[in-house]
């Protein structure tokens, strides 16, 4: 088990380093002085020259490189050009607005997906079984920003009931700040919680196909206990496994959300490093997410372990 | 995803039978072919010229006329959604086209040599899956320039790694097989084997995966678009649609309504099609669902 464990971490932490190459490596190609942004058009030649060595851009590529990822494994992200901020400040700023977020939907698309995808399974084939899985298709096909602009024109233009965009920080008050956040976080779980139902409802399904099922049965346990203690424990691991990847789409999908939302979250704040050429901002936040999805799917693989012993002794 | 063979000799008669009695199979197809010839025919006739502003009929409601109301220019939403449709599709058919043609080969190169080829491959893919793709195709076209092509690029590049895991699991799954070993004993070569025997079978589970990857890509360039990174101005495209839709969405709300309802329904027949061909085809999960 726990050469399970140090193996999975190994595997991460190479993959994290190649991704800090490759994001290193693309960020070096691209066109556009960084220096040059950060002076503008009004820099001489000489203050060029000078702000190049001063931002240590005259330096050998493998030292700039180690250099960058020591500090990132130092905690240390570097300044950004625009902001003239260390971009470790501006990712905690933006972060306590986007792991919010980021949790609230994942809490609100696993709360709806589980229980509709078991009742799906538990009813195959009739009505409430039908219904859901049709509602199901059709949240997968909804693009999540038209959802969120109908969210914003029902409860913010009509209702009047919440905000339709912005964040007033969270000095305000809790409620202040989990209110604006509910539309955002509303339109984010909605394809997820239809995928994560969809998949609960077929891995439930496989399980009760199982032999062990019908045994489970014959010796005369009742339904809902077979349901609860024999096949949801099994059919958990694909349940999970969509879990992890759907943290990483969570995260991606920030991006939008939070443009439609005009929150200042990480997705913003890498929006508009990308297009303002804030490489070292748009360097960081990329190795944020990545190293983020990277640690997910050890917490799955290890999660595996726990939901299923057999698992545990192989490994 | 399963990694079941699908069956060698499907005759077609049969298929087309199944195919017809799937009821997911023929909605998805009918919504289609719907969206695709609207987009067919945008290239010859639409009601109104989507070039041609208007000031006068600007930000009209629903009328016999404008059957889905006018924009902030005047111009007919419902000949800015059929000619919309032209952008998503290609866009989405040249990011599944791309890949195809670079992840099959891999994944069937990978599953032919085994050992450490494969091992290196499929490390590569996954890291290519630690990124999120929407995150990847948004970088891709700030930096080099938002419009259709990079597009493209960037959702296509995020397929390849999808396709190549599926031909592989697919290729590796045939490779056992006695008709491949009676092959090899004839003395044809990997390639050879790959060409004639392996990709015929697993035609099937790419078509599948290309429909959903199709309709996840209709998604992304709704999104790029949106963003303003994916098909520009004045060529009409549904994210687009929707970015300009929402500033004015206090006075018009109908602007907002039928650019998003056109991907909902598109995206929605894929899926439906995608669902529909992988019960008919995997004879296994069709006993399941």
């Amino acid at each position: 088990m726990t050469g399970y464990i140090l193996n999975r971490i190994l595997i991460g932490f190479a993959t994290l380093l190649l991704a800090s190459i490759v994001v290193f490596g693309v960020m070096e190609v691209l066109p556009g002085d960084p220096a040059q942004i950060m002076l503008g058009m009004s820099g001489s030649p000489e203050a060029l020259a000078s702000l190049r060595t001063q931002m240590g851009l005259d330096e050998p590529l493998l030292w700039r490189y180690l250099h960058w990822a020591g500090g990132l494994l130092m905690g240390d992200f570097g300044r950004s050009y625009t902001y003239s901020s260390p971009v470790a400040d501006l990712i905690r700023e933006r972060l306590i607005v986007s792991l919010p977020l980021a949790l609230m939907s994942l809490v609100l698309s696993t709360i709806i997906a589980l229980p509709v995808g078991i009742f799906a399974a538990a009813r195959r084939g009739r009505l409430p079984d039908t219904l859901s899985m049709g509602t199901a298709q059709l949240g997968i096909a909804i693009p999540n920003f038209w959802f969120a602009l109908l969210l914003i024109y029902l409860f913010a233009v009509w209702l009047q009931w919440l905000p339709a965009g912005g964040f007033p920080g969270w000095s305000g008050g809790i409620w202040n700040g989990i209110k604006s956040l509910i539309l955002p976080a509303i339109a984010l779980a909605l394809p997820q919680a239809a995928i994560l139902a969809r998949v609960t409802r077929s891995a439930l399904l496989d399980v009760l196909g199982e032999d062990y099922i019908r045994t489970a049965r014959a010796k005369g346990l009742p339904r809902g206990r077979v349901l609860r203690r024999h096949a949801l424990r099994n059919a958990m691991i694909p349940v999970l496994t969509i879990l992890g990847l759907q943290f990483a789409f969570l995260l991606a999908g920030t991006i939008i959300i939070e443009n439609v939302f005009y929150l200042p979250g990480l997705g913003r704040l890498i929006f508009q490093a990308i297009t303002q050429r804030d490489l070292i901002v748009v360097e960081g936040v990329v190795m944020l997410l990545v190293a983020s999805v990277i640690v997910v799917n050890i917490l799955v693989d290890l999660a595996y372990a726990v939901v299923d012993p057999r698992l545990r002794e192989s490994a | 995803m399963s990694t079941l063979p699908a069956q060698t000799t499907a005759p077609s008669q049969s298929f087309l039978h199944m195919a017809l009695g799937n009821r997911s199979f023929v909605v998805g197809a009918f919504i289609t072919l719907v969206i695709a010839g609207m987009a067919l025919l945008s290239f010859i006739w639409t009601p109104y010229p989507v070039t041609e502003l208007s000031v006068l009929n600007k930000m009209k409601g629903l009328s016999a006329e404008h059957l889905f109301g006018t924009d902030h220019f005047g111009r007919d939403i419902f000949s800015m959604i059929m000619v919309g449709a032209r952008a998503s599709i290609a866009v989405a058919i040249l990011a599944v086209g791309i890949g195809i043609i670079i992840g099959v080969p891999l994944g069937c190169y990978a599953a032919a040599s085994g050992g450490w080829v494969d091992e290196t491959l499929m490390r590569v893919n996954d890291l290519v899956f630690a990124f999120p793709a929407l995150l990847s195709a948004i970088m891709i076209t700030a930096i080099f320039g938002p419009g259709a092509t990079n597009a493209i690029i960037a959702i296509g590049i995020f397929n390849i790694p999808v396709f190549a895991r599926v031909a592989r699991a697919g290729a590796l799954s045939i490779w056992p097989r006695e008709f491949i070993l009676a092959a090899r004993a004839s003395g044809k070569n990997k390639v050879l084997i790959t060409i004639e025997h392996i990709l015929p079978n697993i035609v099937s589970l790419l078509l599948v995966q290309g429909t959903i990857q199709f309709a996840l890509g209709i998604l992304a360039e709704a999104g790029l678009s949106y963003l303003g990174l994916g098909t520009q101005p004045p060529m009409p495209s549904w994210g687009r649609m929707l970015f300009d839709a929402q500033t004015r969405m206090m006075s018009a709300p109908h602007l907002a309504i039928f650019p998003g309802l056109a991907i909902v329904i598109t995206v929605l027949g894929l899926n439906l099609l995608g669902d529909g061909a992988r019960d008919i085809l995997d004879p296994r999960l069709r006993r399941v669902r």
